[in-house]
C-alpha cells in the first residue's frame, strides 16, 4: 500500500454512492487531490466534520487505481466555524474554492502560490476581522496573477507607459492609457485604480480606508476580469453576497 | 459487457443513488427471473411516482394533492414550524414521533459551489407564510454539515425581524459533516428535545 501525507484546503465534496464522498483538496505538495472518504455521510462518521469544505486539514492517502483513499484526517485550521456562521463570508468563500480549483489545472501538479492564496484568504475570512468582498477581490487578483493574467494597475497594459491611467479595459489587459485606450473601456475612479493597486500589493491600510463605491467598482471590475478568462463562467461569483445587510438595508 | 436490452438495464440501474456496477447487475438479473406480474407492478410504481406525485402547495413536502397529509391534519399545531431541506427528513423527524407541529421543505441546501443561492429554495415561500400564518416558532432543522449551517445561518438572519417568533435550532449529538438521514432516531430525537434559540 503507497501511503503519502500532505496538508490541504477541501475545495469540494461530492456525494459518492450511499454514505461516501469524493473530497477534493488543494494541497501544499501534491497540488489538486481528488480523494474518497469512506462512510463520511453517517453521522458517526470518524472524520466526517474534518473533510467539509474550508477545512484545512493534515490527511493521510493511500494511493488507489482510480482515486485515491483518505485514511487519516487532523484538523490544521477550523476555519468553517468563522465562515458558515455569517453569509456574506460564506458566499465569498464558496467563490474562493470555485476559483481555486479552476485555477489548479490537472490533478497533482504542485501549486504551491495559489494553495498559500487560499489558506489566506480563508484565514482571513474566518477571523471576519476585514471587509469580506476586499478578501475576496485581493485572493482573486492574486489569484490571477498566479494563472499570469494579472490586470494592468499602474502602467498602461498595451504600450506599457507608467500612469495613473483613467481607463480600463478587460479586453485589453487592464489600465490603458488615452492613446491605447479601446473603444468601450470603463473610466473608474482614481480611487477604485488605488484600490486595485491596493488590494494587489496587500496594503490593507489603504484598501480599508476606501469608499464603499470604489470597493463596488473594484469588485464588478475584478469579476470581469476574471470571467473574460475563464472559459465557463464561475457558478459562485453571481451568489456572493457583495454588502453586509445592514448596509444594504441603509440605501 | 452483456449486450442489449441487459446492458441497458444494468447501465440505468446504475445511475441510480448507492446502486454500484455489481449491484446494478444483480438487480438487473433478479428482474429478467421474476415474474410478469411483479415486473410489472414495479413500472407501474415507477410511471406513478413522476406521474401523480406533486409538492404541498404549503410545505413543499411531496404529495398525492394540492395539500400534503401534515399540512391537512387539523391537529398538527400550525404555529410551530420546522425547516427541513428535502422530503426525507420529513420522514426522519416523523419516525422520532417528537414533533407536533408541521413542516418547511426547501428543496436543498444554500450551495453557492452548486449554483445554489436563496432564489432557488423555497425560501421566500417560507417567509409569506410566517408573515401570513400565526407562525409563533421557527425550528430550523437543516443538515450538520457545511450547507446545512450556512443556510441556518441566513435563514436566522432573514427570521430575526420578525415579531414574536422565536427561532430555534436543533441541539448537538448531531456532528458536523452528516446527513440528517443518517441520524438514528434516539440521537435525532434527542437533538430535537435540546433545541436552542438562537
Ligand atoms: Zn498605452
Ligand atoms: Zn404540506
Amino acid at each position: 500500500m503507497n501511503l503519502y501525507r500532505d496538508t490541504g484546503v477541501v475545495l469540494r465534496v461530492q456525494k459518492l454512492g450511499e454514505a461516501d464522498r469524493i473530497i477534493t483538496l488543494l494541497t501544499r505538495r501534491t497540488g489538486k487531490v481528488r480523494a474518497v472518504a469512506r462512510g463520511v455521510r453517517r453521522t458517526k462518521s470518524r472524520f466526517g466534520a474534518r473533510v467539509e469544505p474550508f477545512c484545512h486539514v493534515d490527511v493521510q492517502f493511500y494511493t488507489g487505481r482510480t482515486l485515491d483513499v483518505i485514511t487519516q484526517v487532523e484538523t490544521v485550521d477550523a476555519f468553517s466555524a468563522g465562515i458558515v456562521g455569517d453569509y456574506q463570508r460564506y458566499t465569498s468563500a464558496c467563490a474562493i474554492l470555485e476559483t481555486a480549483d479552476r485555477l489548479a489545472g490537472e490533478e497533482k501538479e504542485p501549486v504551491l502560490r495559489l494553495y498559500m492564496l487560499v489558506a489566506g484568504a480563508l484565514r482571513a475570512l474566518s477571523a471576519g476581522e476585514r471587509d469580506p468582498s476586499l478578501v475576496l477581490d485581493a485572493f482573486l487578483l492574486r489569484a490571477m496573477a498566479f494563472a499570469g493574467w494579472e490586470p494592468a494597475v499602474t502602467e498602461c497594459a498595451r504600450c506599457g507607459v507608467p500612469g495613473p491611467h483613467s481607463s480600463f479595459s478587460v479586453a485589453g489587459g487592464g489600465a490603458v492609457c488615452t492613446g491605447c485606450r479601446p473603444p468601450g473601456s470603463a473610466r473608474p475612479s482614481a480611487e477604485t485604480f488605488s484600490l486595485l493597486a491596493a488590494l494587489m500589493h496587500g496594503d490593507w491600510e489603504c484598501a480599508e480606508a476606501s469608499g464603499s463605491v470604489a470597493r463596488r467598482d473594484t469588485s464588478g471590475l475584478v469579476a470581469a476580469h476574471l470571467q473574460w478568462h475563464l472559459e465557463r463562467q464561475l457558478r459562485t461569483l453571481p451568489l456572493v453576497e457583495r454588502r453586509g445587510r445592514e448596509e444594504t438595508a441603509a440605501t | 459487457m452483456y449486450e442489449g436490452p441487459v446492458q441497458d438495464l444494468i447501465e440505468e440501474l446504475g445511475r441510480l443513488p448507492g446502486v454500484g456496477p455489481k449491484s446494478a447487475q444483480r438487480i438487473a438479473f433478479h428482474l429478467l427471473g421474476s415474474d410478469p406480474a411483479d415486473v410489472a407492478r414495479l413500472q407501474d410504481a415507477l410511471q406513478r411516482v413522476k406521474d401523480g406525485v406533486v409538492f404541498c402547495d404549503v410545505c413543499g413536502n411531496v404529495s398525492e394533492q394540492e395539500r400534503c397529509r401534515i399540512c391537512r391534519d387539523a391537529r398538527r399545531d400550525p404555529a410551530s414550524v420546522c425547516v427541513v431541506e428535502e422530503p426525507k427528513d420529513v420522514l426522519a423527524i416523523e419516525r422520532t414521533r417528537e414533533f407536533k407541529g408541521r413542516y418547511h421543505v426547501l428543496g436543498g441546501a444554500l450551495d453557492p459551489l452548486s449554483g445554489i443561492g436563496p432564489d432557488q429554495l423555497r425560501i421566500r415561500e417560507l417567509l409569506t407564510r410566517i408573515g401570513e400564518q400565526e407562525v409563533t416558532e421557527v425550528i430550523i432543522a437543516t443538515d450538520p454539515n457545511t450547507e446545512g449551517e450556512a443556510t441556518a445561518t441566513y435563514l436566522v438572519r432573514m427570521l430575526r425581524d420578525f415579531p414574536g417568533l422565536t427561532v430555534t435550532r436543533l441541539a448537538s449529538g448531531l456532528p458536523m459533516g452528516g446527513d440528517l438521514e443518517f441520524a438514528d432516531e434516539l440521537t435525532l430525537g434527542r437533538a430535537f428535545s435540546g433545541r436552542r434559540t438562537v
